[in-house]
This record gives C-alpha cells, structure tokens and sequence, in this order.
C-alpha cells in the first residue's frame, strides 16, 4: 500500500503559500486563447499600434551608442534619466514628483507586491476597494493579509463603508496596513474616485495616521471628462504612495513601472527590491529614455487613447442594443474595462464555460476580483485589444448565451 | 518499418489543456518505444491530414466532447483506422451520464438513485413543479451534475430545495442534460481497467482537501492524495472489481477505461460513471494504478496501443 501525496515537496512549502489561490482563467486558458475566440477578457494595451520603426530606431540608437552601458546593471532606485522622465509623465496628471523620492520597478505589479512585502505581516488588515485589481490578490494572500473589501459606486470607493470598516477595526483595536485604491478607471469596475471622495480619502488617512497606495496605471487614458486630481497631488502629509507603469503609455512587455514614497518607505521598498531582482532592466530603460528624447510619448498616448475610446464606444452601444434589461454596467471615462453586472443567480464563472464552448466569446468572471470569491454575477469586459466589429459580434454572442440562461432559470425558479 | 501512429490531442472542450498534457506525455511514451509519432492538435484539417497520414493506428488522448463522446470514434471508423479504447456506441453511452445509469440500473450494477433532465423539461413542462417530489426522493444534499462533461466541472450540491435552481442553472451551463443524484457519503475509489480482455488494475482511493473530488483536486498538485492499493477489506475490494468489470462490459467498452465509485459508510458499492479516455497526465488515476502493478506509463500506453492494432 503506498500513499501517493503527489507533491512530494508538500513539507517543504512556506506556510504563506497556503493562501495562493489558483484562477479559473488559468484553467480554461487553452481554450480562451483560440484564435477564433472573441477574447474580452485580457486587458492588453494595442501593443501593435506601437511604431515598429520607431522601435527599431530607438533600439539601435542604444546599441550603437550606448551598448555597454544597455547591458550592464543600473543602480536599484533606476537610472537618473528614468526618474526624470517619470517626474514628466506625473506632471501630465498634474502631480510633482520628487525624483529622490521615485524608485523604478519591473512593473506596477511588482510595486504592488513589494508594498506587500515590506508592509504586511500575517493577520495585518489591508483595504481593498471590492472588486479590487484581481491581479493584486495573490501578493495580499501569500503575505497573509487579512483582506477588507469596500464597495463601490459609480463614483468610486464608498467613502461611508470604508469608515464603517475603520470603525470596526478600531473596535478590534487594529488599523489598516495601508488602504489600497485604483482611482482611475478602476480595473476591474470601470468607474473612478470623485474629487470629493479623494479629498475625504486623503483627508482620512491624514486624521488617522493611514497609509494609501495609489495605484494609477491608466489615468493618462482619459477619453471625456476633466482630469481628476491624484491623491498623491492632494497629499500634504506623506500618507500616500503612487504607484504607475509605462504598461498602457508605451509598452507591457519592457516591464517598467515605479513607485514614488517618502523616503522612509522608499529605503525599505529599495532594500526590497535588491532582494527581489538587484535593479530594473537597464536596457528597458534606456528604450523608454531614448523613446522620450524624441519627446513622442504623448503622441502615441493620445493616439492610442483614441482608438480605446472608439472600442468603449462600440462596446458601450453593443451593450445596449443586446444585453437583456436586468443587467448593468458601468460608464467607463477612459482605461480598459466595463464591468458588467448580472442578475445575482447567474455564477458568470459557469457562463464563462457556457460562453466560450458554445459562443466562442470569452470575459472575466467577477469572482477574480473579490478575495473570497464573491462576485459571482459580475464580469469584466475589456474593448482595449479588439477591433470594434469584433466587439459588436462577442457582446452579441454574450447576450444570447447570458438571455438563455435567464429564461431557463426562470423555469427552474417556477 | 515502425508502425506509425496518430496522436489525437486538444480540441475544443473545456479540457483541452488537460488532453494537451495527455497528449504530450503519450507521444513522448510512444516516441521512446520506437513508433513513428504524429502528434495532431484536432482542429478542421484533421480528417484530411489523417487521410494523408494514413497511420496505421490513433491513439485518442482527447478528454471530453469530440474526443469521448463517440465524435471521432466514429471519423476513425469511416477512415478505417484502428483506435485505441472503446468503439462509437460505449462512447456515447459512457460520455451521457444519464445514459450509463440506465444502463448500469438494466443491468443490475449498482448506481445512486438519479433523475435526469434537459432543458425543455423545465422550459416546456413546467418540471420544476417535481422538484418537491424530487427532493423528499432523493433527500438533500443532493448531487447536481451536468450529464456530459468531464473533471467535474459543474458539479455542485443543492443543500436544501431553495439552492435547486442555483445548482442547476450551473450544471446546465456545461451540458443540455443534468442530473440530480442522491448523495453517497463516503469513499471514493477508482477502479482502473486495462487490456484486450478487461482486468482491473489496483484500486486507488482519492482522499481530498476539497470538498469533493473537484478540478482543483484532480488537477493541482497536492489537493488530493491518493491512496493504492486503497485500503479496504479484501472483499469489499473484490466486490469493487467485480462490479466495475460488470459496468465495463455492460457498456460494452473495450480497451481500457476507469470506473469511479462511493464505498458508503454501510459497505455498499455504487458506479457513479466510467470514463473510456481517463487522463494520461502526472496527477491521473490510470497511469497511477498501473504503476502499482508495475506497469510503466511507457507499457501501459504500449497495451493499449496494441490492444487497437490487434483488435
């Protein structure tokens, strides 16, 4: 008789590691990633609307000139340059940076998850709006976080229940590790932080002593509508850290992003970073600072801007004109995503399956938004990469897939 | 000259990724024992680069629709091309649950109690008037699946009348049938068949840190362990054979198969269905089994690969 744990590695494991949950997105990956599957779901920036002969000149630009430097390491906080042109992308939001206080990173991701690391022990409270950025639950859960999710509206965090959720915390004696926020154009809900609800947000971690992290990955994205302050912006008393990437304004793929903190924070996260990858990729950098010598960036920032705005259009009347009248969703003024909501017996992890099988149309469950899977009759819908008939034909396709159900449960309901 | 062999792979069910694993691992298998190896990701083209290929044998590691269901069974037939496990009709028959049930209950194998619906019964026949009935029955939990599909996908247990329609809406997300089926709480055991005259390998016990034997069990490292030869009574093991060869030949498959059981707490034995393409991955029961009656993945791929060439 032999008991066969097929992990064999099972003792070896790190306790934290026993929150890492798996997504069903990863399951049916094979299958969503068909070509002829409509995917709404990846929220990829138009990568191919990037110049190739830009590309090609920037990088033998670096290669002629500057080789040995492209391929050597760089200092952990990121060249002088980077930060420099980061303090330009930041005055485009009407936010002054300090380049002392910025240190660039492989990412916003791995900003999120160095907050993470420097910040949380197991059992700390952490607020996350609900849903938060799917992608920020792993680095919450294999840090042990004990995750608080506030509602949201189309005007953003609930200014109200967050302060429920702080009074309760108080009660248990406890404040929060920091308070987690995507203000603009929120992935996955779509909506944005009002100006009124950033000032009462500032105002609060300024009465309570709070830390905010500020995820900002989209907000040069804007379609309509007056640019909002950051929260960065309205900080006077160094409660918030700003977090952005160069992801959606020139390029996923370089993997730069970066975090600007007070130098307190900033010291901890660089000795973090050192350990997590010693710098950013030097090379990647010097691609993004030769690409700003030829002061382009914006260009391409509007110019995809306005093809995102075109796609959210279509997805916006497509909703309209197929989606059955029980269901919502939000008005997105920029970024990627509308959020979908659904008629709360439909689990839109099972529609998923239903949808790609016999549609060939594929979304996000809502579930990935929400630490403890609630959010099942949501979904989120991404227009950034798919060409506006495309659009048009997989809403189509979701509203027949989302009518059919709805009738059948209305037979299974009596 | 080495026999040259089709490996039919991927496809479009929702265990496409499981049977692209499966595939890798037996043309890897079938490569290392000397065959000439094709390895074909199914898709519009596939009947005609058989027809190019002309290979003297398929060997099937598609899981679910298409690729179980008695879909490509019966393009094979057309083609004449040996195939290995089981022929169009216990295909068909293994893939329906509902269909292997009344089956198993014709014959005499023991299975729990089921109903079994399509979407017009509640659409255009009001069958939710039933479930009342259907309830008292069967009593809760009961056991909601979709009647055709496969790794327990869209299983769920309705708990109480008022969670029916929740459970069903989801099953019927992955299937036009479902089944409601009484809840046997108990131990689950898999009984492996193999060969051109059908044996049963050791039996192998799930145990899961989940609440059933689910996706995440069957397919993520350390969510399950597996106990085998399972440990149970010797007799309770014979009657475990015995009965899944029953059901094996009562569906009339051939080649190999894998039979999944409840062992209730009382020592009764039910069939909750068979599946004539069981996996082929490095979590899956079959090549498990065969290992504890030392039979390598390399032999175990090679008999069932000779039981079609032979057939």
């Amino acid at each position: 008789m032999t008991r066969i744990g097929l992990d064999k590695y099972e003792d070896f494991y790190a306790k934290r590691t026993g929150g890492m949950r798996s997504s069903v997105m990863r399951d049916l990956m094979a299958v969503i990633a068909m070509p002829d599957v409509i995917s709404l779901a990846g929220g990829l920036p138009s990568t191919e609307s990037f110049s190739a002969k830009t590309l090609a000149r920037v990088t033998n630009e670096i290669s002629m000139n500057e080789s040995a430097a492209a391929l050597q390491y760089g200092p952990t906080e990121g060249l002088e340059e980077t930060r420099a042109n980061i303090v330009k992308v930041m005055e485009a939001e009407n936010t002054l940076a300090d380049p002392e206080r910025i240190m660039v990173t492989t990412g916003g991701q791995q900003a999120i998850d160095l907050a993470c690391r420097i910040l949380v022990d197991p059992g700390d409270a952490v607020i996350c709006e609900a849903p938060t950025y799917p992608g920020a639950i792993p680095s919450l859960c294999s840090f042990e976080a004990d995750v608080r999710q506030v509602p949201m509206d189309d005007d953003g965090l609930r200014i109200d229940l967050l302060e429920e959720v702080l009074a309760k915390l108080d009660q248990e004696k406890r404040k929060p590790k920091f308070i987690y926020t995507i203000p603009n154009f929120h992935n996955p809900a779509g909506v944005s932080m009002s100006r009124e609800r950033r000032v009462q947000l500032v105002q609060i971690a300024r009465d309570r002593g709070l830390i905010i992290l500020e995820d900002n990955p989209y907000g040069q994205l804007r379609f309509e509508g007056e640019q909002l302050p950051t929260l960065y912006s309205l900080d006077e008393d160094e409660n918030v850290i700003y977090i952005s990437t160069f992801s959606k304004i020139i390029s996923p793929g370089i993997r730069l992003g970066w975090m600007v903190a007070p130098t307190p924070l900033l010291q901890k996260f660089n000795l973090g970073k050192q350990a997590a990858d010693l710098c950013p990729s030097t090379f990647a950098q010097k691609v993004v600072n030769e690409y700003f010598k030829e002061a382009r960036w914006q260009d391409y920032v509007e110019r995809t801007t306005e093809i995102y705005r075109v796609r959210r259009d279509a997805m916006l009347a497509a909703l309209e004109e197929y989606f059955p009248e029980e269901a919502t969703w939000t008005h997105p003024h920029g970024g990627f995503f509308i959020w979908a909501t659904l008629p709360e017996y439909l689990d839109t992890a099972d529609l998923l399956a239903l949808a790609i099988e016999q549609q060939k149309v594929a979304f996000v469950p809502g579930a990935g938004g929400w630490v403890d899977g609630s959010g099942k009759h949501h979904m989120r819908l991404a227009y950034s990469l798919v060409p506006e008939d495309k659009i048009d034909e997989g809403i189509k396709r979701l509203a027949k897939v989302i009518k059919e159900q709805m009738e059948l449960y209305k037979a299974l309901k009596g | 000259m080495s026999k040259k062999i089709a490996v039919l792979k991927g496809g479009r069910s929702l265990e496409r990724d499981i049977s692209l694993k499966s595939g890798h691992r037996v043309e890897k298998a079938l490569t290392e024992l000397g065959y000439t190896v094709e390895g074909i990701d199914v898709d519009g083209q596939t009947v005609k680069r058989l027809k190019e290929l002309k290979p003297d044998a398929a060997f099937i590691a598609m899981h679910g629709k298409s690729g179980e269901d008695g879909t490509v069974q019966e393009l094979l037939d057309i083609l004449g091309i040996p195939y290995t496990g089981s022929d169009v009709l216990p295909s068909i028959c293994c893939m329906d649950k509902v269909l292997s049930k009344h089956i198993f209950k014709a014959s005499g194998v023991p299975t729990p109690p089921f109903y079994a619906f399509n979407r017009d019964a509640f659409q255009e026949l009001g069958a939710v008037d039933a479930m009342p009935i259907i309830g008292d029955e069967l009593g809760f939990p009961i056991v909601v699946k979709p009647a055709a599909q496969g790794s327990a996908l869209g299983i769920r247990f309705a708990h109480s009348i008022d969670e029916i329609p929740a459970a069903l809406i989801s099953a019927f997300s992955f299937s036009d049938k479902v089944l409601l089926e009484k809840y046997m709480k108990g131990r689950e055991l898999a009984v492996s068949i193999l060969g051109r005259d059908p044996r049963a390998l050791p039996i192998v016990e799930a145990i899961t840190k989940t609440e059933f034997f689910d996706f995440e069990a069957r397919y993520t490292m350390g969510k399950a362990d597996y106990v085998v030869p399972a440990e149970i009574p010797e007799e309770v093991a014979a009657r475990a054979v015995d009965i899944s060869l029953d059901a094996f030949k009562a569906l009339g498959c051939s080649g190999f198969g894998r039979v999944d059981l409840i062992l209730s707490e009382d020592g009764a034995l039910s069939v909750l269905e068979i599946n004539t393409i069981p996996g082929f991955t490095e979590t899956s029961l079959l090549p498990m089994a065969a290992q504890a009656a030392s039979i390598g993945f390399k032999e175990l791929v090679e008999e069932i690969l000779l039981a079609a060439l032979e057939a």
